[in-house]
């Protein structure tokens, strides 16, 4: 078991034909994903590596029963691309574009809320989501991941997501999803979403959440999981060194004043029964106690 | 981006939302030149990005030329908590009633537009905030949907802003929204925004943060970028399209990502350190990137050590590598670097770095023990 993409989820590739889309989507492929066509407007009939190419994300689900997307095109047109990808009823929506505005990302997301509440964004700006051996959409390393539970692991930072698996891999430990909801402003999916998700994944025992400063989407986790997570959360939250009012590379990680802060991010998640590791590290030797004691 | 008062006035203004009419000067001569084509009395602001400015004796009002020239004189160079007026703005002085507050932003927790409303400006937002939490009027905005006349008018009601400032503060609130949009704002704040005691509702300051992550539309920011508060290694950073915040610390930092990167300052702090600087260079790590991030750091004379923290996905360890040796190789670095790589590939490309590895350049297996090794080097307390 796992959430949100699995052995059958079928992938569409916007932008196939090109760039980064098409790097990923090819990788993506070799990793044993479904990915059964790709999108470009101007190409469509044509193939990419015995991949076929359809005018649109709707002929392409028409054609194939395509039922996840992959939006991995620039800033300008990636807004497009998940109102696209939504309305041809796609269930799950990745995209890893970095540098999309935040009003666009605010209106793209309240429009998904009003127009198409059965489509999830996973994104934007982020590493995507594995489940190791059976699906893996985005810029993850597969390779980096040992699957088969029983941790779920869900992150904000892309290569603290590497990290995290790298490590738990290393000791023997194995990963449901690993879903990166990535740094930006406005994401498609936050952690709550994660975690109910998690909590009702029967093979999922253990959450990995790793966090950074800025926003309170750690707040708002740390009460979702005093509410309703039964499941041992481990958690680590980058930037406890960050001059407030700085960004710090992701447009989410910002902090103003005192709040956001990683101190009260922390102080949140270990009231709410977290356990907060102070480094990646102690964040993989954490979980590898819970893993022993489940 | 955050913009100066003046710039954001400016901005303001392509909205149509009323400022005083004012121009920026860098010379007490500029100031006396502005001041008399608006017309005494003006007043002189310093420009700054940092609160409390007329605390510091940095926003005079002066009744004639003789006043405009003697507090140009006293507040151009002037240092207000640690930054430097280059610049001020100059303009007629407003006759002031009342003093409000009106912003909007984006409130990431609800994944909505949040304006904010208030009788009480002029002082600072949050100690209203946090004394008399009801004196703030809140309203969130669906993105889709967007902000009507009506709501405007109920928000400006609830505020409790006087009945004859109403129909103005409306139409300022409309025009404010449609920057903070249109304009591609994080934040557009205006405090105070006032009434004159002839009914007229405008904008007595500018907060504006522009999205960079807008600028591909938006040409006419190009004007607001060199003026941009950064000190020489952000400028440099800058100029090579790196993600760089320079610290007060004395280890120097380059990693892949910025979660990586901010851990690793962490890390460094936790040890018993003190970061240089943030500095993520992407996924990539090629001996173009790194070659520039150590010539970044090399500018910076507080740095003692130098830690690379690389995680290798889809870029592999051996290309990561070779990157480094080529980067080393261009670039002399003056003080000694420990260099952590895992991830994919690592085994292949510790052994590649083996070729460079000396009493200087120094490789790690793990985040911990190289941030130790870093500190050490550096002569940090561990």
């Amino acid at each position: 078991m796992s959430i949100f993409v699995d052995e059958s989820t079928k992938v569409v590739v916007h932008g196939l034909t090109g760039g980064q889309a098409r790097f990923h989507g090819l990788r993506n492929r070799d990793y044993g994903t479904k990915v059964v066509a790709g999108v470009n407007p101007a190409k469509g009939g044509q193939e990419v590596e015995g991949i076929p190419v359809f005018a649109s994300a709707a002929l392409a689900r028409e054609a194939t029963g395509a039922n996840a997307s992959f939006v991995a095109v620039p800033p300008k047109a990636a807004p497009g691309s998940i109102l696209e990808a939504a309305a041809a009823g796609m269930e799950v929506i990745v995209c890893i574009t970095e540098g999309i505005p935040a009003q666009d990302e605010a209106r793209v997301y309240s429009e998904l809320q009003h127009n198409y509440p059965k489509s999830r964004l996973i994104g934007p700006n982020c590493p995507g989501v594995i489940t190791p051996g059976e699906c893996n959409i985005g810029i993850t390393a597969g390779e980096i991941a040992l699957g088969g539970g029983p941790v779920g692991i869900v992150s904000r930072s892309g290569t603290l997501t590497y990290q995290a698996l790298y490590e738990l891999k290393q000791m023997g430990i194995g990963v449901t999803t690993c879903v990166g909801i990535g740094g930006d402003p406005v994401p498609g999916t936050s952690f709550v979403d994660c975690l109910a998700a998690f909590q009702a994944d029967k093979d999922t025992k253990a959450v990995m959440l790793i966090g950074e400063i800025g926003g309170t989407a750690e707040e708002q986790a740390a009460a979702f999981i005093k509410q309703h997570v039964t499941k041992p959360v481990v958690t680590y939250i980058a930037g406890v060194t960050a001059p407030p009012g700085r960004r710090m590379g992701h447009a989410g990680a910002i902090i103003s004043g005192n709040t956001g802060t990683a101190q009260a991010k922390m102080q949140a998640l270990a009231e709410a029964g977290v356990r907060v590791a102070s480094n990646p590290t102690e964040a993989g030797e954490l979980m590898a106690e819970v893993v022993r004691q489940l | 981006m955050d913009l100066f008062e003046y710039q954001g006035k400016q901005y303001f203004a392509r909205f149509g939302i009323p400022v005083s009419p004012g121009d920026v000067a860098q010379t007490p001569d500029e100031v006396v030149r502005v001041a008399d084509r608006l017309g005494y009395p003006v007043v002189v602001k310093a420009q700054v990005q940092v609160g409390g400015r007329g605390k510091a004796g940095g926003v005079k009002l002066a009744a004639d030329a003789g006043q405009a020239r003697a507090h140009a004189e006293a507040i151009l160079g002037m240092d207000i908590k640690g930054h430097t007026v280059h610049r001020v703005w100059v303009e007629h002085a407003s006759d002031i009633a009342k003093e409000y507050y009106a912003s909007f932003t984006l409130d990431r927790g609800a994944k909505a537009h949040l304006a904010m409303v208030s009788s009480r400006g002029g002082v600072e937002i949050e100690q209203v905030a946090a004394e008399e939490p009801a004196a703030i009027a809140r309203l969130h905005i669906d993105p889709y949907e967007g902000f009507d006349e009506q709501q405007a008018r109920r928000l400006v009601e609830e505020a409790g802003l006087d009945p004859e400032a109403r129909a103005g503060a409306t139409k300022v609130l409309l025009a404010l929204y449609r920057c903070f949009v249109e304009g591609d704002a994080d934040l557009v704040e205006v405090n105070p925004l006032i009434l004159t005691p002839d009914g007229r509702v405008h904008a007595l300051d500018a907060k504006v943060t522009l999205d960079d992550n807008a600028a591909f539309r938006h040409p006419e920011w190009e004007e607001f970028a060199g003026a941009a508060e950064m000190d020489q290694r952000e400028r440099l950073a800058k100029s090579y399209g790196l993600q760089y915040v320079g610290l007060d610390g004395f280890v120097g930092i380059i990693a892949n990502g910025a979660g990586l990167a901010m851990s690793t300052c962490d890390v460094v702090n936790q040890v018993g350190g003190s970061p240089a600087n943030f500095l993520d260079i992407g996924g990539g790590a090629s001996a173009e990137v790194m070659a520039r991030a150590l010539e970044v750091i090399n500018t910076d004379s507080n740095v003692r050590a130098i830690f690379v923290n690389i995680f290798g996905g889809i870029t592999r360890g051996e290309e990561v590598a070779n990157g480094i040796v080529t980067a080393l190789g261009r670039v002399d670095i003056k003080v000694p670097m420990v260099i952590r790589l895992d991830g994919t590939n690592a085994e292949q490309g510790r052994e590649i770095l083996r070729s460079v590895e000396s009493e200087t350049v120094l490789t790690a297996p793990t985040m911990m023990a190289a941030a130790r090794k870093a500190v050490e080097l550096a002569g940090g307390k561990l």
